[in-house]
């Protein structure tokens, strides 16, 4: 019992630093597929990444995950260490994205409390091959590699190859084996037969006793691969395996196209083989024992050593970046997180409890009032300090973005310019978690059904590549995000049109406003698409998007322009625990509003009331007309105050609309900890939350914007 | 070994089966232990406008903002003046807090499960809605509260604002 809570905690650790790894990675190689070339520093940071989810993989018996990380270790060394010339970035960066998701898979298995079970076996051929393949495109140094890795090996890694090269050389049969002969053909044009026999050579040594192969020489004679194109790839070895096991095994090498086994007796084998060195053997068996990708102790330790240090060179190289992220950074349990800011609310109610007791009101006490103007500033620089740390800057969502782009826009087969602005910007934990599903729909979108073909966009007149905008800033209270396409905007006429026809129309179309026929979208299974494809057009994407932003107490909010592109804003309130406020009272009820909303406060004489032939109640004031929103009505309020002269009008803005509300008194200033509306409760339009007035109420928190925008 | 399986069962046991006996006028209720967190006084209660008319709004409790239901108007009855017996019990189902106001507040009973049987379906009433077993007691039926479908039936009424 006690190993399993242990493990748990172990697994949460790994799933999370290898997450952050891979979205490093991920970083890293998408920036290199942008320059078309590998830096250092990338390559750096991949085999880092690489090597340390290889590690901890290995101690937690994910031997897939280990397996998959070995091999793309193995090819970023190569890199590292030869600095290959001729390199195609982007068949790398295919790869190592491949890879990257497959592990990425294996981590949603094992949160989900699953068993990371996928096979990386195609994978990591499909990398090694890979790395085979660099190596014999430059040249020699595939042949110094051979030589070097053997070199590295320990005195126990030699030895027990060269035992298993000289049990094969001794032509005996152990208990159970017998001997085979395999001749492979490869497919036609598949290319780098030599490689791809070699592959087979290094499948079988896995499991059975290779004695000999024909043609000798694969990896350094370019012409064997004409030998093996024209008379097969023959191979002699004794394996206790069985014959249909054994077929099996070989036929998943790839690119083979048919094979020949057959047993045959030790005397038909020497007579077949011709005389060839015996070092060739040798050095392959050594290599393939090194590269074997079995997680056995001793075969891993020594060149895992040596690399280890090797790559404590590199960092000692690299001291600013690296290490001073590692002593910067520590991570905090959420839970703990939420406790202290809970705390920190409570405290601020606590301390406008004391200072604003009502037993002190009127008696002159000069140095309690300085004291408790002091314990005002500490406490609201403790509140804004606790506020900071959960913020988290929106970088990472941003650059999954980045990904999502670069895939879509392959499949698509359009080009896309993504300019991601501000992505520093911070938000609250929560929030991140929470949008990051909604901006991958909204860009998916964009991608989908704004930007047009290259073609399109070249007869239009528009440059072929589709570009969009992806902002966020920080504007006082809230947090905005803003994606922006140059597509070809939203159709107007196709969502009056269906609209109408799903009977969603409830005014007529002539008073019917761009910006409302453009939010129709957001209501559930519109669409206007009319075939589904793997992306959208199913219409459960909007609406979706628009509940999870409400969710966070925000607004989503869509222009467009036909023909020039669309732009989708979210905003979102910033700091959900504490804002300033302003009491006001109406009826024996008491609310508070928003400070940062209040524009200003007034009194007007009954007569000034403008109300227009639908009997609603405006004002004028400085020449501008502002609807009038009487707070009784729109609550319910029984004795709220009707006559103009005896209450009070706060004129409240949000954005570009603004409203005069008209309440009974305004109480006073006071910060208030918002607290959210208990989930039994439903959502009310102008109501954004609760909270605890000094003396204990419970006061609710207009939401301005939802009712100025009505 | 068999005397720690004994601890353990004792231990799971403890709340199964007790109810919690209400008041409502004359008849009594019964609600599961399990779902009640506390019993408290009627406090002050902060009126939230748009809810269904059984939710009579929301109160502090200790820090903790939890809504409040009248169970009286929840059935139908007509509303009474709250005096100094009249309680709130605090349920909790899952993460949602509700209060329950009701007359009083009577006994903790164990209800055997042979004792508890499904309540006669009567079509048309709101009650039977949240009714879903009966307890006997002695000679005496207890209506057993479904505490979830006050849930689900508050989802329901939501679902149907929003649409």
């Amino acid at each position: 019992m006690n190993s399993d809570l242990t493990r748990e905690s172990l697994l949460e650790v790994f799933i999370y630093e290898s997450q952050k790894l891979l979205g490093e990675l991920e970083q890293a190689i998408l920036e290199s597929e942008k320059t078309k070339s590998i830096d250092d520093a990338a390559i750096n940071k991949i085999f880092r990444a690489m090597h340390t989810i290889k590690g901890s993989s290995s101690m937690m018996c994910f031997n897939n995950i280990a397996s998959l990380t070995h091999s793309v270790e193995d090819l970023f060394y190569f890199l590292r260490e030869e600095k290959p010339a001729k390199v195609d970035s982007g068949v790398i960066t295919d790869v190592v994205l491949e890879c990257a998701d497959f592990i990425k898979v294996e981590m949603q298995k094992l949160e989900n409390g699953s068993e990371p079970n996928g096979n990386e076996k195609f994978l990591a051929e499909k990398v090694k091959e890979l790395l085979l393949f660099i190596k014999q495109d430059n040249g020699a140094t595939a042949q110094k590699d051979v030589k070097s890795q053997s070199k590295a090996g320990s005195a126990v890694l030699e030895t027990k190859a060269e035992k298993k090269a000289q049990d094969a050389s001794f032509f005996g049969l152990r208990a159970d084996e017998k001997c085979y002969r395999v001749t492979i053909y490869f497919q036609e044009d598949c290319g780098m037969e030599n490689i791809r026999a070699y592959n087979a050579v290094h499948t079988l040594i896995e499991c059975s006793r290779i004695f000999r192969f024909i043609p000798e020489d694969i990896l350094e004679n370019n012409e064997t691969v004409q030998t093996i194109k024209n008379e097969g790839f023959k191979l002699y070895f004794c394996s206790d395996m069985k014959l249909e096991e054994l077929e099996n095994l070989i036929s998943q090498i790839l690119y083979i196209s048919r094979l020949e086994l057959d047993e045959v007796s030790l005397q038909e084998a020497s007579g077949e083989i011709l005389n060839q060195p015996k070092e060739t053997v040798e050095q392959l068996a050594t290599t393939s024992v090194q590269e074997a990708v079995q997680p056995k102790g001793e075969v891993e330790t020594k060149p895992v050593e040596t690399l280890s240090s090797e790559v404590k060179q590199v960092e000692a190289k690299k001291p600013e970046e690296h290490a001073a992220s590692t002593q910067k950074f520590i991570s905090v349990n959420v839970a703990k997180l939420d406790k202290l800011m809970d705390l920190m609310g409570e405290l601020v109610i606590s301390e406008a409890m004391v200072t604003q007791h009502p037993e002190l009101a009127g008696i002159k006490l000069k140095n309690y009032y300085k004291a408790s103007r002091q314990l005002k500033k500490i406490t609201s620089e403790m509140q804004d300090t606790v506020m900071e740390i959960r913020m988290v800057p929106l970088s990472s969502t941003f650059q999954k973005i980045n990904r999502l782009a670069r895939d879509m826009g392959r499949k698509l087969e359009k080009e896309i310019d993504l300019e991601i602005i501000g992505e520093e910007t911070e938000v609250d934990k929560n929030i991140i978690e929470n949008i990051s599903d909604p901006l991958m729909h909204i860009i998916r979108n964009s991608m989908d059904h704004g930007i047009e073909t290259q073609e399109e966009r070249l007869n239009k007149g528009k440059p072929s590549k589709g570009r969009i905008i992806l902002e966020a800033k920080n504007t006082g209270g809230e947090v905005w995000i803003i994606v922006k396409d140059d597509g070809k905007g939203l159709d107007r006429q196709r969502i009056l049109e269906k609209a109408k026809k799903a009977k969603l129309l409830h005014k007529p179309e002539s008073e019917v406003s761009d910006r409302e026929i453009y939010s129709m979208i957001f209501l559930p299974g519109f669409s206007t698409k009319e075939n589904v494809t793997e992306f959208s057009g199913r219409g459960v994407g909007m609406d979706v998007v628009k509940k999870n932003i409400e969710k966070l107490g925000g607004v989503v909010l869509i222009d467009s322009k036909p023909g020039e592109g669309t732009t989708i804003s979210i905003r979102i309130p910033l700091t959900l625990a504490i804002i300033d406020g302003m009491i006001i009272s109406v009826g024996k009820w008491r609310y508070i509003v928003p400070t940062i909303s209040i524009k200003e406060s007034f009194r007007l004489k009954q007569k000034e009331l403008i109300i227009d032939p639908e009997g609603n109640e405006m004002l004028m004031v400085r020449g501008e007309c502002y609807p009038v929103i009487r707070m009784e009505k729109l609550f319910c309020v029984e004795d709220g105050k009707k006559k103009m002269e005896e209450g009070i009008f706060l004129m409240v803005e949000d954005d570009e609309d603004a409203a005069c509300l008209f309440v009974d008194k305004l109480i006073g200033k006071q910060q208030v900890v918002v607290k959210a509306i208990p989930k039994f409760i439903k959502r009310v339009r102008g109501i954004s939350g609760c909270t605890l007035l000094g003396d204990g109420e419970v006061s609710l928190i207009m939401d301005v914007a939802a009712l100025v925008r009505e | 070994m068999a005397r720690r399986e004994q601890i353990e069962e004792v231990f799971e046991d403890t709340q199964k089966g007790k109810h919690l006996i209400f008041l409502l006028d004359n008849e009594y209720f019964g609600i599961e232990i399990k779902y009640v967190t506390e019993i408290i006084g009627v406090q002050s209660i902060t009126a939230v406008p748009g809810q269904s008319h059984y939710v009579k709004g929301i109160i502090n409790l200790r820090g903790k903002i939890i809504p409040v239901i009248d169970v009286r108007i929840l059935f139908h009855r007509k509303e009474k003046a709250y005096d100094d017996r009249t309680c709130t019990v605090v349920i909790e189902i899952g993460e949602v807090c509700i209060g329950l106001i009701v007359d009083r507040v009577s006994e903790v009973v164990l209800m055997a499960e042979g004792d508890i049987v499904a309540a006669p379906q009567v079509s048309g009433e709101k009650q039977n809605r949240f009714i879903k077993k009966i307890g006997k007691v002695g000679n005496e039926v207890r209506l057993l509260i479904d505490c979830e479908k006050l849930l689900d039936e508050n989802e329901l009424e939501s679902l149907e604002k929003l649409a």
